[in-house]
């Protein structure tokens, strides 16, 4: 096997490995249902956005299918774990997988990471089965050692069509 | 053809309670589309979702597949979207632009904006045939009757009929409401449309949107969850966000939702009347205010602002939430599945903060990741599991009959609570149904 030849080789190695994981980490919290981890893996100032079509630029000002700070994503997490969230009576639950990550460089000027990925969701509520996929764009930002979300962009390709039932919880 | 045992519709509805069939029988459903959404008028769309000649927008009236063409100038067409060679589907998105002439992508078929024929090609072809250009058997068919009000613009495929204000009357209001909070007295639609669908009968959404009950059942667990980090963020930071409080206001109690009011108006046109808190005394409401004092003069002003709506109804086919610019249509699909397409919409010449509002509303309240409607199509498609079983026959709408006040055809009652718009909007159902001609 070949060895890493340079110093920048094994760092890019290293990183790679390490978003990877941090990705991986990501779908696996939404999958075990842990909210509250979740929300933690955003920076303080961190954005979960859903824009409505591949063509938006900016949530700022224009629709968007979800954009969440940690507070709204607080209340999210808040309803479907109050006793009377009707909607999640229906047994439910989600399996992720990530794929596909590249890390396309870093901002000049922040420092973050910038991340592209591909997701593919398989959700089951009650007797039916949905997909969901699309891209994932993550702005990393490493926090006291750890990586912490500054913006996760979610596109998905089939939000365009029709919502058979709508999302209660992040893609 | 064998003759149907004809249908008794009328035995279906009563002064208080309606039958669950009018939910769960598909060839109740089958007379709906008939009588009901390929006969009265529905809304097609707003003049601004098609802005330059040839731009159009494909819907639905009941089962025909329609498209919103605006033509040169100021018209708006509404055809069916079906070329009349071979019958294929001639605008192929939702929305686009037709180009020079809206064109079949089977042999070219040219059509103007109106519909009628531009040009076909090998045309010596047809010499001696009985193909004739003039003739509108060669044209796109178009929609009986298409009027606009303020800009909302309506078809019917039935030639007869009152007038779109007639057939309004004093329900315009949504439209007057929602324009009237533009200093220019227009609204333009923000052109993204979220299309959901329900897994229940078309009327659950039409009776959800007026039911001042079921907001603090259904949507307890948003409304607390909202209200918890409310009080965090005041805690925190000295103030709450506008928008926390449109979903905190779900938890509002009984009694509170029962101080608004309930009409009922020809033609099946439902109103709950109340004010949602919206008036606030902040900078952007006040900046608001005087751009609209300013346009309108200070008594105008208070009158447009002192309107007392929440939700306006235009059966059978839209829903209308002026203090916040919102619009949901529906078209039906079958008798347990509904879409809804949801648009909001700017004021033009108002503040930019006020539209945020809106877009708030719009993506926390409306958008598919809703945390209110989620509970409300649960709701919904459970109503649909237990009307179509034989487990009772009886759908109960006795909250507050025998109290509302009859006035020139015109229900009203003092109780928002009141199930008025349900018995208002079948009396309606029941007079289309049974009036058939």
């Amino acid at each position: 096997m070949a060895e890493p030849t340079s110093v920048a080789a094994a760092t890019a190695l290293q990183t790679h490995h390490e978003v990877s994981q941090f990705l991986f980490q990501q779908s696996n919290l939404l999958d075990g249902k842990q909210w509250q981890a979740w929300i933690d893996l955003f920076a303080d100032d961190g954005l979960y956005w859903m824009p409505p079509g591949p063509e938006y630029t900016t949530w700022d000002g224009v629709p968007s299918i979800f954009i969440e700070d940690r507070d709204l994503m607080s209340v999210r997490m808040k309803r479907v774990t109050h006793p009377n969230a009707w909607s999640q009576q229906a047994e439910w639950g989600t399996s992720h997988v990530v794929s596909n990550v590249i890390v396309e460089g870093t901002d000049p000027a922040s420092g973050d990471l910038l991340v592209r990925s591909r997701f593919h969701l398989l959700e089951v509520r009650r007797d039916d089965v949905r997909h969901f996929a699309g891209t994932y764009q993550h702005r990393l930002r490493r926090v006291d050692g750890a990586l912490k979300i500054v913006l996760q962009r979610v596109d998905m390709v089939n939000g365009q069509a029709a919502f058979e039932y709508v999302l209660q919880i992040w893609v | 053809m064998p003759s149907q045992p004809l249908l008794d519709v009328r035995s279906l509805v009563e002064p208080d309670r309606v039958h669950r069939r009018a939910y769960s029988d598909p060839e109740i459903f089958d007379l709906e589309i008939k009588h009901i959404f390929e006969k009265t008028w529905i809304y097609a769309g707003h003049e601004t979702q098609v802005p330059n000649p040839g731009d159009y927008w494909q819907f639905q009236i009941g089962r025909q597949p329609m498209v919103m063409v605006r033509g040169n100038g100021d018209a708006v067409h509404v055809l069916y979207n079906r070329c009349p060679h071979r019958g294929v589907q001639v605008c192929g998105s939702r929305h686009g632009s037709g180009g020079d002439a809206l064109t079949c992508p089977y042999h070219a078929w040219r059509f103007h904006y109106d519909g009628s024929l531009e040009s076909v090609p090998l045309e010596k072809g047809y010499r001696e045939t009985r193909f004739d250009r003039a003739n509108p058997d060669f044209h796109m068919k178009r929609a009986a009757r298409v009027q606009r009000y303020r800009g909302f613009v309506f078809a019917s495929l039935d030639p007869k009929g009152p007038d779109l204000v007639e057939w309004l009357g004093d329900a315009r209001m949504a439209f007057d409401d929602i324009c009237d909070r533009s200093p220019v007295g227009r609204v333009e639609v923000v052109p993204n449309c979220f299309r959901v669908v329900q897994r229940s009968n078309w009327k659950f959404f039409m009776e959800n949107q007026l039911d001042a009950v079921h907001p603090s059942v259904t949507h307890m667990s948003t409304g607390y969850a909202a209200a918890d980090v409310e009080r965090k963020l005041k805690r925190e930071t000295g103030s709450q966000p506008l928008h926390y409080h449109y979903l905190s206001a779900f938890a509002t109690s009984f009694d509170q939702w029962d101080q608004l009011e309930t009409a009922g108006y020809p033609y099946g046109h439902t109103l709950l009347g109340g004010y949602m808190g919206l008036r606030p005394t902040d900078a952007d409401t006040l900046e608001h205010e005087r751009v609209l004092a300013a346009a309108y003069g200070e008594a105008k002003k208070d009158e447009i602002l002192g309107r007392n709506i929440h939700h306006v109804l235009i059966y059978p086919s839209i829903s209308v939430q002026s203090p916040l610019q919102q619009l949901r249509a529906i078209r039906p699909i079958s008798h347990d599945r509904t879409m809804s397409e949801i648009w909001h919409f700017r004021l033009v010449g108002a503040p930019e903060a006020i539209y945020r509002r809106s877009l708030w509303y719009y993506n926390l309240v409306n958008s598919p990741s809703t945390m209110i409607n989620a509970d409300d199509l649960e709701n919904w498609q459970r109503g649909q599991f237990g009307l179509n079983s034989d487990g009772g026959d009886w759908v109960s709408f006795h909250r507050d009959y025998g109290r509302d006040r009859d006035a020139n055809g015109e229900l009203h009652s003092t109780n928002g609570c009141s199930e008025l718009p349900m018995r208002a909007q079948f009396r309606a159902w029941l007079k289309y149904l049974t009036e058939t001609e």
